[in-house]
């Protein structure tokens, strides 16, 4: 009686929101609603974030989140272009994930155990490693984080950046004040009119932070890094399958690195390659895209839309953009880095 | 038929309830969450900038809800305060026979109710952060005030039982407004001319002296002072509050003025000119005849206005000031993840600090209406 | 309230026979150097007016650059009025894809066309004009916008933003609030206790939250409580959030009307055998409306200035879509512009709005006399 209740409750709630909503298949399915509906819905960044998300001026998002979005679109859709971006601030991202708004958040979200635990979100990998570290002012005279002492430091509102500060301060008998803001752009601009001290964010934060302040050489970086950031696309915990997607379509692209396809030759080496890891991951041979739920061309999609992991980085992060982050641990394994995909076999 | 009618009501709504709750629970279930209180008593762990409640980041969820409440309080009482004292002049210089100054207030009116409130906040922010010096060359006024970036320093009352303090200045407070009020009222009984001010505020400054001086309390001022990166000592007030204060001010107190000027504009004119004829100049008019009969068509509106502050400052969490949205409702919520809870208690909270304001209002329309003989 | 505004009106007859630079030398005289007082008063108030022209007029006209490919080719100390045209297709319709723009512009065409059939007093049929903007108009801005029909490519709604994206939340609100609020100031004095007491609680609830919490609950709180595979858009969120709000605030002004209305109304359409509603929509209504038109256009312009608040849940109206277009790191430091047009923007549409609620109080004003 109650199921029969609600049905007809959902049906009639159906009828009236039909207009304005966008229908999705039941609970535990994120992958089929998606495809019914033809669209991912992807969390981002504000759209202000230098190298994340950005809206250029033909309103075309760019930046490291929105491809990675790209390419789970590419995976699941096979096109990169069916996308909604909804662009959330931190504050209201996992709320906005746990209640559905959203099927992915690929933000700069650090994996903590109170997130995920508490918030009930999982994290199927790392597209980054990042760490928390002090942007200031090089006329400020300050040497090291430890000279703080009294400092006003711009942190963003609800992020766990907010939470390293305290506790480094704690530990280490120090004072200081922070300045809040929503968004690293206000943050950016509270640095820049003195309306604080020092920044405190990840690295690759701050090196957006300098491209957008100009010249580099007025800033510096304080040499201590309070924490390592492992920061990685999230979903919701209650769709293993859908969790399965979005760490493999990383996968995918951390492995073509690795394997040397880019987004240029990946179309040559599936008609000509003759390895056969090059060839199970484009999906020549062996089925792993269906397994998936998925076509076998997932990753060669994924691929052709943003390119390999190492190609993704240099055009938003790395030398290839305005910010030159370093790719340090965002190295392949090979490379003395941390980035590693699990085998495709 | 109505009673069929209501029945129906009920049950269409204890449907809708029932259904609501059970999606809830589902959904709970689903996502592998629980509803609960329990989170008020975990460590923060992050700082608030400004609090006028003990804070430090080892205390928990609750006491950030009250340094939200008590901040969100203290925004509004002071926009409250300033935009009515703006508001009064804006809506006297309305009505003014000078036309440079009746032309100025209303296109002070004009301009500025005419946009949207957030985009006056996110404008003064800014520019008062663009126009203030940073600390180390901070404007010093006599070595006690300095205003810079980081805010308005002022010297400080510092106590070794704060708490007695608060409450004989809340109680000498109180004391001064009866005597004020019962001096007044007797002066108009008799008609005899009384001093109201002196006694009162004497009894205003005395009482807590007395306080202090009989319970041996430890008082002494601190005076802000530039130690390394900012200034040390003194009552600091953070420049998200100054700005929002200002902009809340502004905006409102083009409202306020347009209330006065309707207000003063409803009092029959034969009222002034009978004034007028008894030789009040322009000032005893305003005062004796005009503002207390202006008044009581005021004060509904007024003090639905009053709640608007309330509402409006809310939109602290733009610029990052740590009110009851800013600290409970965006990061308490994003760092434990309990948005129902957080949301339903924000709201409680302002719907609570509505109705009692409501309620204060209804009891004072009640006090001052028209006796009719 | 200076002595001169005490000073009977007879002088100003005399004026009018007076020759004219006697007449403005006398207008000098009584309202601007009435006495030393006002004339201290007079010249302070045209000196800070004139220091405000001072700082404002050089930057925005003298010194500004007026086209310009990136902030680096603006002058400094002018404003850089090429960041305005640079964006100014995306501060009008957000994202919306270039070559679908005419669909946009056939909204704003429709809703101007709307607007003037139903403002302009002498074009007849108000009822349909009405009728327009509460039904047509929603549903074929929806699907013209959304699209997927008659071969329109669909556009989610993300990608509506800018002007475009307030327009919907200011216009689907106003269209949708007078309606409820109506009904919940009816239910408010309805002598059904069940009714009245749920319509007050709905009422003062509204009014006693601020309209951020009741965004964060439509987009947080909300989907817990729908069906789980229920995901609603966030702006149809945002909206029906702006519906019940404001609806709340229409009430009390509508209910202010109601209890203007003497009870020989009520009496009298009751006397000629009308049912309650029958009473309610074509006697007591359109009398209890028309008696709160300011109220009505002052809460429609408190609604139009509460869209910039869905910045919070991510929406990008038109103060948010400039907020992202000053962090372009080709336009650092274009912020007092952006916000320049903004405000400009609103103050536009909020200014026009109450000068017409002006306008036609003016005229109910004169028809009651006649």
């Amino acid at each position: 009686m109650l199921g029969y209740l609600r049905n007809k409750w959902t049906l009639a709630a159906g009828c009236v929101l039909a207009a304005v909503t966008v229908a999705s298949a039941e609970n535990g399915d994120t992958q089929k609603s998606i495809k019914a509906r033809g669209l991912l819905n992807c969390g981002v960044s504000s759209g202000v974030q230098t190298g994340m998300s950005t809206l250029d001026s033909a309103a075309k998002w760019n930046g490291f989140e929105v491809d990675f979005c790209r390419a789970v679109a590419a995976a699941v859709l096979g096109d990169a272009e069916k996308i909604k971006f909804v662009p959330l601030e931190i504050k209201t991202a996992f709320a906005t994930l746990q209640s559905g708004g959203i099927d992915l958040l690929a933000r700069t979200a650090t994996h903590t155990f109170v997130r995920d635990i508490e918030l009930n979100v999982a994290w199927p990998g790392a597209y980054l490693y990042d760490s928390q570290g002090f942007l200031a002012k090089k006329s400020l005279g300050v040497k090291s984080a430890k000279e703080l002492d009294g400092a006003s430091i711009c942190v963003s509102a609800g992020s766990n950046y907010e939470l390293n500060l305290a506790d480094y301060f704690r530990k280490n008998g120090l004072k200081f004040t922070p300045v809040a803001a929503n968004s690293r752009d206000q943050n950016e601009k509270n640095l820049e009119t003195g309306r604080c001290d020092v920044y405190a964010n990840v690295l690759s934060a701050l090196a957006g932070a300098v491209s957008k302040l100009g010249k580099p050489d007025d800033w510096v970086v304080l040499p201590e890094l309070i924490s390592m950031e492992p920061i990685g696309p999230v979903v919701r915990k209650d769709d293993s399958r859908f969790r399965d997607i979005v760490g493999w379509t990383l996968n995918a692209l951390i492995a073509a690195e690795e394997l040397e396809i880019t987004q240029a030759n990946v179309e040559k080496l599936k008609a000509s390659s003759t390895s056969p890891e090059v060839q199970r991951l484009l999906g020549v041979t062996g089925d792993f895209g269906v397994k998936l739920g998925l076509g076998n061309d997932w990753a060669l999609n994924a691929i052709k839309a943003v390119g390999n992991y190492g190609e993704m980085f240099e055009r938003n992060l790395g030398n290839k953009s305005p910010i030159k982050l370093e790719r340090g641990l965002n190295n392949l394994w090979n490379n003395k880095g941390l980035m590693s995909s699990p085998l495709l076999r | 038929m109505g009673w069929v009618f209501q029945a129906l009501l009920v049950v269409a709504l204890a449907w809708v309830a029932h259904v609501a709750i059970g999606n809830l629970y589902d959904n709970l279930a689903a996502r592998g969450l629980k509803l609960g209180f329990d989170f008020l008593w975990q460590e923060a762990g992050f700082e608030i900038a400004f609090h006028l409640v003990p804070y430090t980041s080892s205390d928990n969820y609750w006491r950030v809800f009250l340094v939200g409440i008590t901040n969100t309080l203290l925004v509004t009482a002071v926009a409250i305060v300033f935009s009515t004292i703006l508001g009064f002049t804006i809506g006297i210089a309305q009505l003014s026979g000078n036309w440079a100054v009746s032309r100025a207030a209303r296109i002070y009116v004009e301009i500025v109710r005419n946009l949207p409130q957030l985009l006056h906040i996110l404008i003064w922010y800014n520019v008062a952060l663009r126009a203030l010096p940073a600390p180390r060359v901070a404007i010093g006024v006599g070595d006690m005030v300095y205003l810079s970036n980081r805010g308005v320093f002022l010297p400080a009352l510092t106590s070794d039982r704060p708490g007695l303090l608060v409450i004989a200045i809340l109680i000498a407070v109180i004391a001064a407004l009866a005597l004020f009020r019962s001096l007044t009222s007797y002066a108009e009984r008799t008609g005899r001319a009384v001093n109201a001010w002196l006694p009162s505020l004497a009894v205003l400054v005395l009482l807590p002296v007395l306080a202090v001086a009989l319970t041996g309390t430890q008082v002494s001022v601190s005076l802000p002072q530039l130690k390394g990166f900012n200034f040390i000592g003194g009552w600091a007030l953070v420049p998200e509050l100054t700005a929002l204060v200002f902009a809340m001010a502004i905006y409102n107190a083009a409202f306020i003025g347009e209330l006065v000027r309707a207000s003063i504009e409803a009092v029959s004119k034969g009222q002034r000119e009978a004034a007028a004829a008894l030789g009040f100049g322009w000032w005893w008019t305003l005062r004796f005849i005009v503002i207390p009969q202006a008044v009581r068509v005021l004060l509904p509106p007024l003090s639905n206005q009053y709640l608007n502050i309330l509402k409006g400052s809310s939109l602290a969490v733009a610029i990052g000031y740590p009110d009851l949205v800013g600290v409970f409702t965006g990061i308490s919520i994003n760092q434990t993840g309990r948005a129902i809870e957080i949301v339903g208690m924000t709201m409680a909270v302002y719907l609570a600090i509505s109705l009692l304001i409501g309620a204060l209002i209804n009891l004072f329309n009640h006090m001052t209406r028209i006796v009719e003989r | 309230m200076t002595e001169a505004a005490l000073i009977s009106d007879t002088p100003r007859r005399a004026t009018a026979m007076a020759s004219a630079p006697a007449r403005i030398a006398l207008w000098l005289r009584r309202r601007i150097f009435a006495s030393w007082r006002d004339a201290l008063l007079s010249l302070v108030v045209v000196l800070i007016l004139g220091a405000i022209a001072w700082t404002i007029l050089p930057w925005a006209l003298f010194k500004a650059t007026w086209s310009a490919a990136s902030r680096a080719d603006c002058a400094p100390g002018g404003a850089c009025w090429g960041f305005v045209a640079a964006k100014a297709s995306q501060f009008i319709y957000g994202f919306y894809p270039p070559l679908e723009r005419w669909r946009p512009d056939t909204v704003f065409a429709l809703l101007i066309a709307g607007l003037t059939w139903l403002m302009v007093p002498r074009i007849p049929g108000k009822g349909y004009a009405g009728l327009f903007m509460m039904v047509v108009l929603p549903v074929v801005t929806f699907v013209l916008l959304h699209g997927g029909v008659a071969g329109l490519p669909v556009v989610p709604s993300d990608k509506w933003g800018g002007l475009l994206l307030t327009l919907i939340l200011a216009v689907s609100g106003i269209s949708f609030s007078l309606p409820f609020g109506a009904l919940f100031a009816l239910g408010r004095r309805s002598r059904m206790p069940l009714v009245r007491w749920l319509c007050i609680g709905f009422i003062e609830f509204c009014r006693g939250v601020p309209f951020i919490t009741v965004l964060f609950m439509a987009i947080v709180m909300l989907p817990f409580f729908l069906p789980s595979g229920m995901k609603p858009d966030p702006l149809a969120l945002a909206v029906a959030g702006i519906i019940f709000y404001e609806a709340a605030y229409m009430a009390e002004v509508v209910r202010g009307g109601l209890q203007a209305l003497p009870k020989g109304q009520y009496e009298a359409a009751m006397a000629i055998g009308f049912g309650y509603w029958r009473t309610m929509l074509y006697i007591i209504l359109p009398q209890a409306i028309r008696k709160v038109v300011p109220g009505i256009v002052n809460t429609t312009i408190s609604l139009l200035k509460n869209t910039t608040l869905v910045m919070v849940v991510g929406l990008f109206d038109l103060l948010n879509i400039v907020s992202a277009g000053v962090a372009d790191p080709l336009w650092v430091g274009s912020q007092a512009e952006g916000y320049f047009v903004v405000g400009l923007v609103f103050w536009l549409m909020s200014f026009g709005l109450s000068c017409y609620s002006r306008a036609i109080e003016g005229g109910f004003a004169r028809a009651d006399r006649a």
